[in-house]
């Protein structure tokens, strides 16, 4: 296949601004969601949580529970029934090395909020109020959840995670470097634990069907995953299960992994062979996968003219006693920064919580803030502005991949638009130098970079005679606008209007494809549609040219233009046949093509492919108060070809504003004393809302990309990556305060 | 049982209501703890009003009663008794586009400006936008932005939010 | 939630009348619900308050009175209100959501309960839910709580924002009960924790709250209600000051300070008001006020931040209130 997606060579979809094609069904509320597909006799679970983080449940008492009229079934530990065991069954498509929590599987308990029973009623109101009279007697132990005090136990994790690159062996002799710097600084660096909190409770129902087959909607980001799971934890064929999610109500990586109520569903229904829901509350939602604190260490030396002489950059990160949870925290240093002498580390501690998970540029979100913050503040040091300061040290290659080349890297762009919209000339570099009122103004500004991947996916393509082409796999929509893309790809690939093509997704009798996550799915799953397409259409033409007094005659495919409908002959428009006519005369009901798309592995052996950005931020700060508004950002992104720059612009104001979270507002309080998150509901983990969120301006650079055929790079994190930094610095800017520590609520400027 | 005042009436014995719900008279019985979103959601298959956090805290469950938003999740159905609630089904209905099927334009609005992602607080922030327009209270951007601030967005759409609301405010409907 | 009966009231007589031991009165439901949903409430009957003729604004005196069943929406977007007692107006709508202002009651508001971590998890001890079983947010996670009127058995605050400017005000609280009706002063109605977090207010068990009354309006012009929290709209206070001053000339005549994000009652302190009267209004006064005010506080483990925040935010909201130019609304800029 060539460089283009359509086999006209023109873009008459892609690239332009699209509206979403599933905002119909979500502004009239009929999209459906896991926690809300109906089934008869319908029975309803409620989660009862582990009030200790540590210990043993001594006795779990049901009996007041199972009396209350309307209780179907109180499932414990001591009474559920037998599922698999081993832990390879249980982990999944995403699992990271060790051993998967298993709900409900014995009395230990090893994290505040473990469910302990499944309370299953005849509806949702009987469950919640006999889950409310399941007595749980506890023998609590200690819990350890304080990773400043646990520091000392951190230690290499013996089995890497697949995918996640461990830190690279140290190059040069960064602590001689270091020692012998004329500038240096160094500084200790944390973000808050994080909670996901998609707006959607996670939720599955599991529907018993007359045949025994079980139709399961699950929220996940992926159907597979669940799919897969589901068989090798209930020793199901997989024709014996069918999991759908054609809407999720928001995952930012809570979704990747199958969470307890998927399984505790699938028990019940088994256990009582009727089609049972379950749905977790929002305080349920801290009690898995979490973006866990890293506690992390800058040092970087430098010549007087900026040049970097060293890099130190360790982090300690948080994982759960039963798994090895971890993403790429360090890295991300040596990638952006070319430096001789650097030393990255990277290590855990294990915690009496839950396994932390993937949250929205997982490990870049964290260590980007980190790396970043400390260039602004070696630019001070230096007394050098901060974009130079980067650009001085600009990485023309991976130097943590052997020094492979970038596939492209558009960085530089971003930072000469991204100032230029901003106004970043006008900017008096000393802090305090702005004041509007009581107010102190800053501008800061950060890199953001995240990787750019490419999974193995399939995905189906059909023509029928009506002129509708359909297609699809099993990867979801979580928001960022997958429908929409893979329509345009679709419509653009066969030459037929949008109109005409609807995209199916979330559905796993649809072919495989990965969850949707790591910002992959345009890549993956955009491919394999255009591939099943472009085979549709090389089939319907062959089809053509075999009709009586073909139009297309003796035409060889490559010449062959699809467009308006129709397939014409390249330089002979007056040469061409309707898709319709030709279905309908060669008497077939449909013409489909199953495709596979796969990374590039010339390319990948050749190239690293990231994209990037450069995030400008305005801060307004009262003086004496403490109050942060963040007034104004600029996000300036490269990140390959932009499929539908509409849905393009959410994508990555959505990642701004929970940047804008985590560096002003988002942290899970846990109390060590009882290892137990506190603030666990949304009055009191605050994210933002409509009142924080000013202007946000994003500009998408131009940049050519071969990694895929598409040329696209994946959108999903970069617009968090690099945010909360540049909030920092221009707090910094506005302030002289360097805060080092998220979020920056108002007692740290006090 | 139809309830009017007094006696009360014990945990075990539904209580009779009337809701116009989307212009529809529906009476239907009820238990006292049931929630207005709970009845929507569970009983009516009414899935378009969302529960988000269940606690007042996320605006995902926002209706109209009486063409006043609230919070459906902290509202017991059996208190509404008699009440006319509108749920995002129901928005198209409302006003001079009544029998049409025709989109509200603050739907038309959201789609044009692309102000959701995921779709799931999104039924709320429609309402709530609706609402806000009854009120009469916002004008300018600054104020919108306040009164929307009790429906959270996680996806992070709020400008495009505020676009779509200032758009129909300023008669854009298209 | 647990089970519980419902009785829906006609008169203010028949709903004491239902009372019993066990028994909620629910009106708005904002908070009653929230916090049966969580267990922390478990009421054995509902009276369902919301047909009682209580929702009437009118004159009452040289005043204004607010029946218990006005919404807080209702109250905040009265004209008369607005006119002569926008401080009023002003500290409703900093607290919570459209939504829930929508729905949520005169009445119910002043009897919110505390948002402490401990009290809404079941999961937890609290002494204010389980009198006698121990307050961990002594030594735990209180950057939100009380530095002012805590006992050794609860550091909780009071959540409402209406309150804080119905303590300055001076409201009156009219009740009705099974002992008959009586009125309880503002600061008479809300108690410190002392040795029974459980209770938070003065009123006896079976009391209705039917009215709130304001006295003559003395603060139209020179007023403010600056409240300080996580984000910028739609969170509780960390420390929010309703200020306001009536002048004669130059000088300060009146001077109303209320604090609310501090303790387990909207916070007053009668001498810095007094210190603050009969002198102009200077920064100097106002910050001699502050440090008279915050030299009684107390800080926990993590909320000793609240000491500096509320003498800053003191200051600012005299200079707000003497300046006549108010906290707005909606630009989240502090003048």
């Amino acid at each position: 296949m060539t460089q283009t997606f359509s086999s006209t060579g023109r873009d008459t979809f892609v690239g332009t601004p699209r509206s979403r094609i599933d905002g119909p069904a979500k502004v009239t509320g009929l999209a459906k969601y896991a926690g809300e597909f109906a089934a008869p006799n319908l029975a309803y679970g409620y989660v009862v949580s582990s009030a200790i983080a540590k210990g043993r449940i001594a006795a779990i008492d049901a009996t007041k529970a199972e009396a209350v009229p309307g209780v179907l079934k109180v499932l414990t530990h001591e009474n559920r029934p037998r599922t698999a065991w081993r832990d390879k069954n249980f982990q999944d498509q995403v699992a990271p090395p060790g051993s998967p929590f298993r709900a409900l599987y014995d009395d230990l308990i090893a994290f505040s909020g473990q469910p302990v029973a499944l309370v299953v009623a005849e509806d949702f109101e009987t469950a919640r109020y006999a889950a409310s009279l399941v007595h749980v007697t506890y023998a609590a132990q200690e819990p350890r959840t304080d990773l400043g005090a646990l520091r000392g136990t951190a230690y290499d994790p013996p089995g890497k995670r697949q995918g996640i690159k461990p830190p690279p062996k140290p190059w040069g002799d960064a602590d001689a470097a270091f020692d012998s710097a004329p500038v240096r600084v160094q500084g200790a660096y944390s973000l808050a634990d994080e909670h996901h909190n998609p707006m959607e409770p996670h939720a599955s129902t599991v529907v018993v069907e007359q045949d025994g087959t079980y139709t399961v909607y699950d929220k996940i980001q992926g159907v597979s995953n669940s799919h897969q799971y589901l068989t090798n934890v209930f020793g199901l064929k997989p024709d014996q299960v069918r999991v759908l999610n054609p809407y999720l109500g928001g995952g930012f990586g809570s979704g990747l992994r199958p969470q307890y109520q998927l399984f505790l569903a699938m028990l019940a229904a088994q256990e009582l062979k009727r089609s049972v829901r379950v749905t977790l509350t929002r305080d349920q939602m801290w009690s898995f996968t979490y973006r866990s604190e890293a506690l992390q260490t800058i040092a970087l030396g430098a010549e007087p003219d900026g040049t970097l002489t060293a890099l130190r950059h360790d982090a300690v990160q948080g994982t759960s006693q039963y798994e090895d949870y971890q993403e790429v925290v360090v890295n991300w240093s040596g990638v952006l920064y070319k430096c001789d002498n650097v030393a990255l580390g990277y290590r855990l501690v294990k915690l009496d919580t839950p396994t932390p998970g993937d949250m929205r540029a997982p490990g870049a979100v964290t260590g980007v803030f980190a790396i970043e913050t400390a260039m602004d503040e070696l630019a001070y040091a230096i007394g050098m502005d901060p974009i130079a300061l980067r650009l001085k040290n600009y990485a023309e290659s991976d130097a943590t991949a052997e020094g492979k080349p970038f596939g492209s890297k558009e960085l530089r762009r971003c930072f000469a638009l991204g100032a230029e919209r901003f106004g970043w000339a006008k900017r008096k570099p000393e802090p305090r130098a702005t004041r509007e009122g009581r107010e102190l103004v800053g501008w800061g500004v950060a890199t953001g970079i995240w990787e750019s991947m490419m999974m193995q996916s399939s995905a189906i393509a059909t023509l029928t005679p009506d002129g509708r082409l359909t297609v699809g796999n099993s990867t979801g929509d979580i928001g960022t606008g997958t429908y929409t893309i893979l329509t345009q790809i679709a419509a653009d690939t066969l030459g037929l209007p949008m109109e005409s093509v609807t995209t199916k997704l979330g559905d796993t009798r649809l072919p495989e494809a990965p969850v949707a996550g790591g910002s992959w799915t345009a890549a993956s799953s955009g491919t394999a549609v255009m591939k099943a397409c472009r085979t549709v259409g090389e089939q319907v033409f062959k089809l053509a040219r075999a009709m009586e007094h073909s139009p297309l005659a003796n035409v060889d495919f490559d010449r062959a233009v699809f467009a308006d409908g129709r397939i014409a002959v390249a330089g002979d428009p007056g040469r061409s046949v309707a898709l319709v006519e030709v279905l309908q005369a060669a008497g077939v009901d449909k013409v489909e093509a199953v495709e596979e798309a796969g990374p590039d592995k010339d390319f990948n052996q050749a190239y690293e492919a990231y994209t990037h950005s450069a995030i400008f931020a305005e801060v307004k700060v009262d003086e004496e108060l403490g109050q942060v508004r963040v007034t104004r950002i600029v996000s300036a992104i490269a990140a390959g070809k932009i499929l539908n720059p509409k849905t393009a612009r959410s994508q990555i104001l959505g990642g701004v504003v929970m940047g804008i979270g985590s560096a002003l507002e988002e942290e899970s309080m846990l109390d060590h004393r009882v290892g137990r998150f506190m603030n666990h509901n949304l009055g009191e983990y605050h994210v933002p809302v409509n009142a924080d969120i000013y202007d946000i301006d994003v500009i998408f650079v131009d940049e050519e990309d071969k990694a895929n055929p598409l040329g696209v790079k994946g959108l999903g994190e970069i617009g968090i990556v690099g945010t909360a930094a540049a909030i920092t610095n221009a707090v910094f800017h506005a302030t002289g305060k360097r805060v080092r520590h998220l979020p920056i609520t108002v007692d740290k400027l006090l | 049982m139809r309830l009017k005042n007094q006696p009360p009436v014990s945990a075990d014995t539904p209580i009779g209501i009337m809701l116009t719900i989307n212009g529809q008279r529906r009476e239907l019985q009820v238990a006292p703890w049931t929630t207005l979103l709970d009845l929507l959601r569970e009983r009516l298959d009414l899935t378009g009003t969302k529960k988000g956090c269940d606690h007042g805290q996320c605006g995902a469950c926002t209706v109209l009663v009486n063409g006043t938003r609230v919070n459906s999740c902290l509202t017991l159905a059996v208190m509404k008794d008699g009440a006319e609630i509108t749920t995002v089904e129901g928005l198209a209905g409302l006003g001079d586009r009544a029998g049409s099927n025709a989109l509200h334009p603050i739907q038309e609005a959201f789609i044009e400006h692309d102000a959701f992602q995921c779709g799931y607080c999104t039924p709320g922030q429609l309402c709530s936008s609706v609402g806000l327009m009854n009120e009469g209270h916002a004008h300018t951007r600054d104020e919108i932005r306040e009164a929307m601030s009790g429906n959270i967005c996680r996806c992070g759409a709020y400008t495009n939010i505020v676009d779509a609301i200032e758009d129909v405010m300023q008669g854009g409907a298209r | 939630m647990n089970r519980f009966d419902y009785v829906r009231a006609g008169t203010v007589a028949e709903a004491v009348q239902a009372f019993g031991a066990g028994a909620r009165f629910i009106a708005g439901g904002t908070n009653l619900i929230d916090l049966m949903k969580y267990d922390v409430e478990k009421p054995g009957r509902l009276i369902d308050i919301t047909r009682l003729p209580l929702d009437r604004i009118e004159a009452h005196g040289n005043g204004l009175r607010i029946g218990a069943l006005a919404t807080n929406a209702k109250v905040a977007y009265d004209d008369r209100v607005a006119e002569r007692y926008p401080l009023l107006r002003n500290a409703i709508l900093a607290g919570a959501s459209a939504q829930l202002r929508n729905a949520a009651s005169t009445g119910g508001n002043l009897l919110q309960r505390t948002r402490c971590y401990y009290f809404y998890d079941t999961a937890t001890a609290c002494n204010k839910r389980e009198p006698g079983s121990g307050c961990p947010a002594i030594g735990g996670m209180n950057r939100i709580h009380a530095i002012f009127g805590t006992s050794e058995n609860c550091i909780a605050t009071h959540p409402s924002d209406m309150c804080i400017a119905l303590a300055a005000l001076e409201a009156t609280v009219q009740v009705s009960g099974p002992q008959g009706d009586r009125s309880i002063p503002f600061s008479e109605f809300h108690r410190l924790p002392g040795d029974a977090p459980e209770t938070d207010t003065n009123l006896a068990p079976g009391e209705i709250i039917v009215a709130v009354d304001l006295p003559e309006s003395r603060f139209p012009q020179h007023y403010t209600y600056l409240k300080l929290r996580d984000r910028l709209s739609y969170a509780f206070a960390l420390v929010s000051v309703a200020a306001a001053l009536e002048f004669d000339g130059d000088r300060v005549k009146t001077a109303r300070l209320a604090l609310g994000g501090v303790a387990h009652k909207p916070w007053r302190n009668r001498e810095a008001e007094a210190l603050l009267e009969g002198k102009s209004a200077t920064r100097e006064s106002f910050q001699a006020a502050a440090d008279l005010i915050v030299s009684e506080a107390k800080p926990q483990s993590e909320n000793g931040f609240k000491i500096d925040l509320a003498r800053r935010a003191i200051v600012r909201g005299l200079e707000q209130a003497a300046a006549g130019t108010p906290q707005s609304l909606s630009d989240k800029r502090i003048q």
